[in-house]
């Protein structure tokens, strides 16, 4: 039997974790309770779960961030307004995660915490250049989520510390045009095939001056490729443009085989998805 | 140890092992059965059930996390106006084959129409979206779904 702790305090959390170093912190539970599951009866850590505390499914604004609690569900980031109007890429990506009862339990910080290449809620995290918030008995320390994933289900978190809090930079930048798009093989419950996040910033004359795009699933992390992003910057969208960064993607992403997709189809979804963006984008803002 | 919550309306206390699933709890130790088991990771939809009035999957939550919640299962739908509306309407258009995955599909339907009666077709696809039926009878509990709902908006407007 796992021996279960309900901490009211983040402080009790960090003395359960130093008594029990094995233990596994626990929030909407819908990864970590499969797997436990798939380990077997011989596995059983204790579990120190985290819906008690007060504080941790917060969403506010402070000092130019948009900070979301590790443990806010991905139904409270959908609906919440802070969210829908400086987030929305995040607010979609969320939204396409399992179905409505997985989105109701299921918590941001896990999300980040499993490190699943297919995590819908990573490649806008990194579009948006989040931060991390962990603390621990010793403090706090802020990290770039770009930093803290490490590889499927590896992530820099110290064996004292535990994800509190998830910000977003909001600054003064407008980004025109921005798209989440996932691919999975249905609609829900589906782990994405491949996913794709891109944010445009264009000039007055419709040349590009910033962008960013990032991939799910098509890497062991999510992935970015400045070379696509180069190919555009400076540049009008038109298409030659379009195909020597489309090109500059496929080429730099690493997918593999699996039993959803084969590596050769995630890399042409992933141009493809590339490509489609930038061609309704030029659309769009090519005066 | 000892955990008290709110079960269809009526307090319940349970003496229990933490890290037992809230299905079993409630299957085997309290004989709600309506609560079923499809694939235990998540996936199929078939052990939802309300907590404080959202949907969740039982086998995905320690018996723990029930301490102090309200919990409605399918057993305490029929006593709602609109769970009985619901039930109604899924006899009324034979939406029922095998009728395992029902129970998840109801309070699944029971989430959608509290916040949304006149909810449309696509919004009643995406809210069934976890909800996975084998019999693959869709089409009559998306037509039961929405006189469900024309059910329960004429209720709200007094007719």
């Amino acid at each position: 039997m796992s021996q279960v702790y309900t901490p009211s305090y983040l402080h009790e959390c960090f003395s359960i974790l130093n008594e029990y170093p094995e233990a596994r912190l626990m929030a909407g539970g819908t990864d970590l309770l499969v797997r436990l599951r798939h380990a077997g009866a011989a596995v059983k850590p204790p579990l120190i779960l985290l819906n008690n505390i007060p504080g941790l499914a917060d969403i506010r604004l402070d000092t130019g961030d948009l900070c979301i609690g590790s443990g806010a569900s991905f139904s409270a980031i959908m609906a919440h307004p802070l969210v829908q109007n400086h987030a929305q890429l995040l607010a979609k990506a969320v939204g396409t995660i399992g179905g409505p009862a997985i989105r109701n339990m299921g918590t941001l910080g896990g999300n980040i915490i499993t490190a699943s290449p297919a995590g819908d809620s990573l490649p806008p995290l990194y579009a948006m250049d989040a931060r991390l918030v962990l603390d621990s008995s010793a403090g706090t320390r802020i990290i770039p989520i770009a930093r803290f994933i490490g590889g499927p289900g590896k992530t820099d978190i110290q064996k004292d510390e535990i994800l509190t809090q998830i910000r977003i930079p909001l600054g003064d930048d407008v980004f025109q045009a921005q798209c989440f798009e996932k691919v999975g093989l249905r609609r829900s419950l589906a782990i994405a095939v491949t996913s794709f996040c891109g944010r445009l910033m264009f000039a007055k004359d419709g040349t590009v001056v910033r962008a960013r795009f990032t991939w799910g699933s098509v890497a062991p992390t999510v992935a970015g490729s400045p070379e696509a992003e180069t190919a555009v910057t400076g540049s009008r969208l038109d298409p030659e443009t379009i195909k020597i960064s489309v090109a500059a993607a496929t080429a730099s992403l690493s997918p593999i085989d699996d039993i959803r997709a084969s590596a050769h189809y995630r890399r042409t979804v992933a141009g493809n998805l590339l490509r489609r963006f930038l061609e309704n984008a030029g659309a769009t803002n090519n005066t | 140890m000892d955990i008290t919550f709110t079960l269809n309306g009526k307090p319940v206390s349970v003496s229990t092992e933490p890290d037992r699933r809230a299905i079993d709890l409630l299957r085997e130790d309290l004989g709600l059965t309506g609560l079923k088991e499809g694939c235990g990771t998540g996936e199929c939809g078939a052990c939802t059930l309300m907590m404080d009035g959202e949907t969740r999957l039982s086998c995905l939550t320690l018996a723990v996390q029930l301490q102090g919640r309200d919990i409605l299962t399918v057993e305490g739908l029929g006593d709602t106006p609109e769970g009985a509306a619901i039930q109604d309407a899924f006899v009324d258009q034979g939406a029922v084959q095998c009728g395992y995955c029902i129970p998840g599909m109801e309070m699944a339907t029971l989430a959608l129409l509290k916040e949304n009666p006149a909810a449309g077709r696509d919004e009643i696809r995406t809210a069934l979206s976890g909800n996975l039926c084998r019999c693959t009878g869709y089409v009559k509990i998306l037509d039961a779904v929405e006189q469900a709902g024309r059910q329960i908006s004429a209720r709200k407007e007094g007719r």
